[in-house]
């Protein structure tokens, strides 16, 4: 049995992880909320952009902008957005999973496979593979459509560059508080966005009614890599929400088995005590029933 | 007078949103100007200072490349940033065109594209930052 101190030290220590445990989880239901509304404010810019992209590419019979350019394809990039910082669960480790079942998968096709982390927790997990060209750490906790543009302007560099023929991005999206899945998305070549409906709207086939300035081909060009920009950041807000709430759930857990923990403890301390005081009053009854 | 609705869009959200007499915006092919019930029209947006005028008040926005469309009655400009002239750190911005400029003479010694061209960028922002401030507080 161990004894009344051991225990005593133990429980403390259990309540105070339990304090650090409950804490992270205020902060980061806080910051979720944060990055939902984050979210929330560029809803309106990417439906925006979305539906311009379709209605400009609809109208488009040739695709000879170098971003469009499909290409056989015998180098892949990889694109692994994660988080910065680990205790969130098993959020990352989902997402390099699925980031290596998908390397693999390619590598079985022939395809040569190069790797581009952003977010500290992917670079440590997929620098072992040898085959990481790029990693942007550190950037995660408060990013900005900049760095967005950074890492489009580097893999737009590498696929212009013919080093790679096709670029696939792997995020956690945030599906809700409880769920979030590895999403995998090809991000280059840019296929001609299909519009969500096909009802004809105003500007269906009105695509000749706009007056374009300068001609559309050239504001693909402009809007192309603004485009890229646009989903790289998409995919950097879901990772950012779902280790928000990877985080909370994974805290809660953890706050959830330290009180279990403690609970436990106490009744392990209590036994103990008890058994000590009987003990004693043992002691005590014997030395009196001696001196008689 | 008639109105046209102004929307400036931005990745952080919306930036403005309201009735306008006249917009001015800096076009890739050069400035252009706005009015109401102008015909649909669809235009790329470089660096540069966007001006509107309600009430005969001017009001300037520095924006970020981007583009814009106009229908029905409406102007919508998405650019991925979008600052008031009022707003704008002149310290920070001095100080940001001349990193700009020391890391562009720099760039063109190497060879690598890259580093001009993204400085080149900078120095855009930083000048046409100066510029927006200097138009909204003369």
């Amino acid at each position: 049995m161990p004894g009344l101190k051991d225990v005593k030290d133990k429980i403390s220590g259990v309540k105070k992880t339990a304090q650090i445990t409950k804490a992270m989880n205020m902060v980061a239901s806080a910051k979720l909320r944060g990055a939902q509304e984050k979210m929330e404010r560029f809803r309106p810019y990417a439906g925006k952009f979305a539906e311009a992209m379709s209605d400009l590419s609809g109208g488009m019979e040739s695709t000879d902008l170098p971003l469009m350019e499909v290409r056989e394809v015998k180098s892949v990039e990889i694109v692994v957005v994660t988080s910065d910082r680990g205790l969130c669960g098993s959020f990352n480790a989902n997402i390099i999973k699925e980031a290596e079942k998908l390397k693999r998968k390619y590598e079985a096709e022939g395809k040569q496979v190069s790797v581009v982390t952003v977010g500290k927790k992917g670079m440590q997990a997929l620098k072992k593979t040898g085959t990481l060209r790029k990693s942007f750490n550190d950037i995660m906790g408060s990013f900005q459509m900049f760095n967005a543009r950074e890492i489009s302007q580097d893999i737009t560099e590498a696929f212009l560059a013919g080093e790679s023929d096709q670029v696939d991005i792997i995020y956690g999206k945030f599906i809700s508080v409880g769920v979030q899945r590895p999403e995998v998305e090809e991000l280059l070549p840019i296929k001609p966005v299909a519009s969500e409906e096909d009802v004809p709207q105003e500007t269906t086939g009105a695509t000749g009614s706009y007056t374009y300035e300068p001609d559309p081909n050239e504001i693909m060009e402009v809007l192309l890599p603004l485009y890229l920009n646009v989903q790289i950041y998409h995919a950097m807000l879901e990772v950012g929400a779902s280790e928000h709430a990877a985080r909370m759930t994974a805290m809660d857990n953890a706050t959830k088995a330290c009180k279990d923990m403690i609970t436990d403890l106490t009744q392990l301390y209590n036994k103990a005590r008890q058994a000590a005081v009987t003990g004693e009053l043992m002691d005590i009854v014997g030395g009196a029933e001696a001196l008689k | 007078m008639a109105q046209i609705q102004l929307e400036v869009v931005t990745p952080s959200g919306a930036v403005v949103s309201e009735d306008v007499d006249i917009v001015t915006a800096p076009g890739v092919g050069g400035e252009f100007g706005v009015l109401a019930n102008h015909a649909p029209f669809l235009s790329t947006i470089k660096t540069g200072t966007l001006t509107f005028k309600k009430d005969r008040v001017a009001k300037y926005l520095m924006v970020t490349g981007g583009f814009t469309e106009v229908s029905n009655n409406k102007i919508t400009f998405l650019v991925e940033g979008a600052e008031f002239g009022n707003d704008i750190d002149v310290e920070r911005a001095m100080q940001a065109k001349e990193r700009a400029e020391k890391r562009l003479t720099q760039a063109q010694q190497s060879t690598e594209k890259v580093n001009r061209v993204r400085a080149e960028a900078a120095l855009q922002r930083a000048m046409a930052r100066l510029r927006t401030a200097e138009m909204s507080h003369s």
